[in-house]
């Protein structure tokens, strides 16, 4: 019985890590520790973390830059912290360990999974990248951050969405449009701060890597591309052109090696490799 | 004939073609319905409503709304709790911090704190004088509800302003029914923190703070001209 229930966690040792996070990052922005406040203040657009480190998002800050304002050095620092840490090590992590309109998408697409929800309009998955363009023009033109009247990440922060009725019919036709209309629409296709976290996060080295072992390559089961939210980075590594997952699409979500059990799948931050490619040149 | 027919339907039915015209639809959609999406949201673009003040040292309004970045650090640092970020059914672009006066005035605090905590230079962080701050203008925009244009004294107003006797003053005037004291505010000292607002007696006060475009005239360059 034990043995099975440890046996169950193992099975969902990222997704766990993962929602513990975000948990998390999200109550440090709302618990009030008595005698010392909060560990974070302020929102995901900006913050201080621990009452020193100030932390600011890149795509945030280059909304306010087309929109015409000069970017000052505290915001700037944060941004380059922020922003460093996405593209050197972390790529698209945001979106699966921070994000919390994650937590919404994913519950959706459970339960679309649960009650075997069929209907899905394929959209396109380049369609986020034309958003996150199209908000930057409109920043431009406006005069106004374009993407934050809508970004329902930082307005579920503002306004705990729940308690305010445009905030809620934001988030419930998010949900639901998720849940009937399309198949991880959100995360998945539309959401312009992950296209951003996407390129920024390129190059990122912290990848998922593959070592196929013998069963793996006999069964052939792909199980980790059926998990995986946007399967097509798993693609190259399954069908063995690649040792390890390089699309900026991947958001370092953990799904596919909770679902590995041949451990041919393992998350490396593969910073060696970066420097001794070089150096085999 | 019916051979020629066939032909012709042929020719209709060409599929490469028929994706051609299908994709350059396809594009044409996506292009118009992105530029009413686009065109609404620039000319609906939101602005500030009178009543709700920014926080002191805030830049001027259009430069306001580029460079705030909606963190909400200045409204977390205010010790009492005045600020708010706008959400969609507020007065104010959403998620840009402010203040209704007549609900809650700023107090002018001396360290600032709320400008100090801006990351981006939408609230000078710089200010180091709060006397300095310019959130708006007081302006007795009622004579006819007014009190003390009324004869009564309750020059309330006066008395609750934190650099009283600087930004209102009490001026006699002589009229049929005797000596009255106007509130008389002057601009170049009023920060606009709200709270002869606040306090007025009146059911709809007769003091409103004002954005300063609204509140004041403005003459040319000749006294009595346009422009």
């Amino acid at each position: 019985m034990l043995a099975r229930f440890g046996r169950s966690l193992y099975r969902h040792r990222w997704l766990l890590m993962r929602r513990t996070v975000q948990i998390s990052i999200l109550l440090a922005f709302i618990v009030q520790i008595p005698g010392y406040g909060k560990i974070a203040q302020g929102n995901l657009s900006s913050s201080i973390l621990f009452g020193e480190l100030k932390l600011t998002d890149p795509f945030i800050l280059l909304q306010s830059f087309f929109a015409g304002s000069s970017i000052a050095l505290p915001a700037l620092l944060g941004a380059i912290i922020v922003g460093g840490f996405y593209a050197f090590l972390a790529g698209r992590l945001y979106c699966s360990w921070v994000c919390p309109i994650n937590l919404l998408t994913d519950l959706a697409y459970w339960l679309r999974k649960k009650f075997k929800i069929k209907g899905n309009m394929s959209l396109s998955r380049s369609l986020r990248l034309w958003i996150l363009a199209l908000s930057l023009v409109l920043s431009l033109l406006g005069g106004t951050l374009a993407w934050e009247i809508v970004n329902p990440i930082t307005r579920f922060q503002r306004e705990l969405m729940w308690f305010s009725l445009s905030g809620a019919m934001l988030l419930g036709s998010l949900f639901l449009f998720d849940l009937f209309v399309s198949r991880r629409a959100w995360c998945g296709h539309l959401c312009p701060v992950g296209a951003f976290y996407g390129l920024l996060g390129r190059y990122g080295r912290l990848k998922v890597t593959a070592t196929p072992t013998e069963s793996c390559d006999s069964s052939g089961c792909s199980r980790c591309v059926a998990v995986c939210p946007e399967p097509h980075v798993l693609a190259p590594v399954v069908a063995k052109q690649a040792q390890s997952v390089t699309s900026g699409d991947c958001t370092r979500c953990g799904a596919c090696l909770d679902e590995c059990h041949e451990g041919s799948l393992s998350m490396k931050l593969d910073l060696v490799g970066m420097v001794s490619k070089k150096t085999d040149q | 004939m019916a051979e020629q027919k066939q032909n012709s339907m042929v020719k209709l039915e060409d599929p490469a073609k028929r994706e051609t015209f299908r994709q350059i639809f396809k594009r044409f959609g996506v292009v118009l319905v992105g530029s009413i999406i686009g065109q609404s949201m620039i000319l609906s673009r939101p602005s500030r409503a009178a009543e709700a003040l920014r926080p002191p040292g805030a830049l001027p309004d259009l430069d306001f709304d580029s460079s705030c970045i909606r963190c909400g650090l200045c409204v977390e640092d205010c010790p009492y709790d005045i600020l708010k970020l706008a959400s969609w059914a507020d007065p104010a672009p959403q998620g840009t911090p402010f203040f209704v006066a007549r609900e809650e005035p700023c107090r002018m605090c001396k360290d600032i704190p709320c400008a100090k905590a801006c990351p981006t230079g939408a609230l000078d962080r710089h200010m180091t004088d709060i006397k300095k701050a310019d959130m708006g203008v007081a302006v007795l925009v009622d004579h006819e509800t007014c009190l003390n244009y009324k004869g009564m004294t309750c020059s309330i107003c006066w008395r609750v302003c934190p650099i009283r006797d600087e930004a209102i003053t009490l001026e006699p005037i002589e009229s049929e029914t005797g000596r009255l004291l106007i509130p008389t505010v002057h601009s170049d000292t009023c920060t606009g923190c709200g709270t002869c607002e606040k306090h007025c007696v009146l059911s709809e006060a007769a003091i409103r703070v004002l954005p300063r475009e609204l509140g004041l005239g403005l003459s040319g360059r000749n006294a009595v001209g346009r422009s």
